[in-house]
């Protein structure tokens, strides 16, 4: 049991802190979002399994011989009242650590569940009063604002995508169908379940590189994923334009710049909110502007079967170590 | 009958129109004034309109925090809390703004482009 335990506790440590930082340096993710998001859940669930894992492991080892007899000789101690000399101090505090750990990510991940739904319920709330509805779909509304701004609000059936005014009129027909796609990919991909476990995962773990590098990598990735839906029914260029614009931001709505002028004019004179991006912000629009500028070709099947085999790997590990002995046994 | 939603959105447009505080008595009959210049025999919704459904909706833009209420006074006068534009303000803040969670709260098109971003993409831009 001693080595299960060790074993563990590396399989956490290189997913806390080499393999994320190696994952976020690397360029081959925007060339399959979705296999290296897959992956990113991968890390981050058998980061925390291994983590929960070692500690129980080793909290167990004196009473058990794996880790299902640790559990059912533990659960003997205390709902017998029997006395815990067996498993000592440092066996006790990891398996306090253990059950606190666990109990912390769970309680995390439920609060911040509750903290982003209040803050939509909110904002919802206000968009039903002064926004109105728009001739772009059901679940479309305009507020009434200068910037150019689209976003959307996830919520279920409930959920509603916003486009402000002076989007609509800086926007062509087709930039605005291509930013609605992409919009409307986040809520169809149910992107906020993502958004919200790498939320709260970062929430509790604050000090962990991973915890940061996976918020960062997701938001950039579902933001790739949205920008390949739009592109199966709008051209490149056009969105490409749409983000030019957006981003853009402060400019006046008459000042539209054509294709051939795009680089030079004023357009991008960024004012207001829009230079607000903490450092935290990632280089994101950047990267899925590069990425749509100069494509790279996807990832080649074999790659991404074999990244897909090592996430599948990462979770059966460490299920493995854990359970796998009991069963024998 | 009009929808509660739909009551909470006219009332609202109406308290955020007029300069002074209402009663519910004044904003039911501007309600029904309101429906019967839109459509004659079909919106009937305005008669029918009772001062407590009024008084149901303003409680509940209460709760939410949008109305205020005189107390001193009997009929209560109700009035909006802030401003139509002081409120999209708000909306907009969160959307815009940097609020450490406000990913996961919402997703929007662009995030927020940083000096030295927007100048990478003028580059990228300017090169094709």
């Amino acid at each position: 049991m001693f080595w299960t335990s060790y074993f563990l506790a590396v399989l956490a440590l290189v997913l806390a802190w080499p393999v994320p930082v190696l994952l976020s340096r690397a360029a081959w993710p925007a060339r399959a979002p979705f296999t290296a998001m897959v992956l990113w859940q991968a890390i981050a669930l058998a980061g925390g399994l291994s983590m929960i894992g070692a500690m129980l492991v080793y909290g167990l080892e004196p009473i058990g011989d794996n880790l299902i007899a640790g559990l059912r000789a533990l659960a003997g101690m205390v709902l017998n009242n029997e006395p815990t000399t067996a498993l000592g101090f440092w066996h006790l505090f990891a398996l306090s650590a253990a059950a606190l750990l666990s109990a912390h990510l769970v309680f995390t991940l439920l609060l911040t569940y509750v903290k982003i739904e209040r803050q939509r319920r909110r904002h919802r709330e206000l968009l039903a009063l002064l926004a109105s509805p728009s001739d772009d779909g059901p679940g479309t509304v305009v507020i009434n604002h200068d910037s150019p701004v689209a976003y959307c609000l996830p919520g279920g059936a409930r959920s509603v995508t916003v486009l402000s005014d002076g989007l609509m009129a800086r926007l062509e027909p087709a930039e605005l169908r291509a930013v609605l796609i992409h919009e409307n990919a986040h809520l169809s991909q149910r992107h906020d379940l993502l958004l919200w476990a790498f939320a709260a995962w970062r929430q509790a773990l604050p000090w962990f590189p991973t915890t940061r590098y996976a918020q960062l990598a997701v938001n950039s990735l579902i933001e790739m994923l949205a920008d390949d839906v739009a592109l199966r029914s709008e051209s490149k260029a056009t969105l490409i334009k749409a983000i030019a614009l957006v981003a853009g931001g402060a400019g006046p709505a008459a000042a539209r710049p054509t294709a051939a002028t795009l680089g030079e004019t004023g357009s991008f004179s960024t004012g207001g909110f829009s230079t607000t991006g903490g450092a935290d912000s990632p280089r994101t629009t950047a990267s899925r502007v590069s990425r749509l500028l100069s494509p790279e070709p996807p990832l080649k099947p074999a790659y991404r079967t074999l990244v897909l085999a090592a996430s599948a790997l990462l979770l059966a590990a460490p299920t493995a170590v854990l359970i796998v002995p009991g069963l024998l046994g | 009958m009009a929808s509660l939603g739909e009551l909470e959105r006219a009332v609202m447009d109406l308290l955020w129109a007029g300069q002074e505080a209402a009663t519910a008595n004044t904003l039911r009959d501007l309600l029904a004034r309101d429906s019967e210049a839109e459509g004659g025999s079909a919106g009937h919704q305005g008669k029918d309109l009772a001062v407590t459904t009024v008084l149901t909706v303003l409680s509940r833009l209460e709760k939410k925090g949008l109305v205020e209420r005189e107390r001193g006074t009997r009929p209560h006068r109700y009035q909006a809390v802030s401003s139509r534009e002081d409120h999209t303000a708000e909306l907009m803040h969160e959307v815009l703004g940097s609020a450490p969670d406000r990913e996961a709260v919402l997703a929007r098109f662009i995030g927020s482009v940083t000096e030295s971003e927007a100048a990478t993409l003028r580059k990228l831009l300017g090169e094709h």
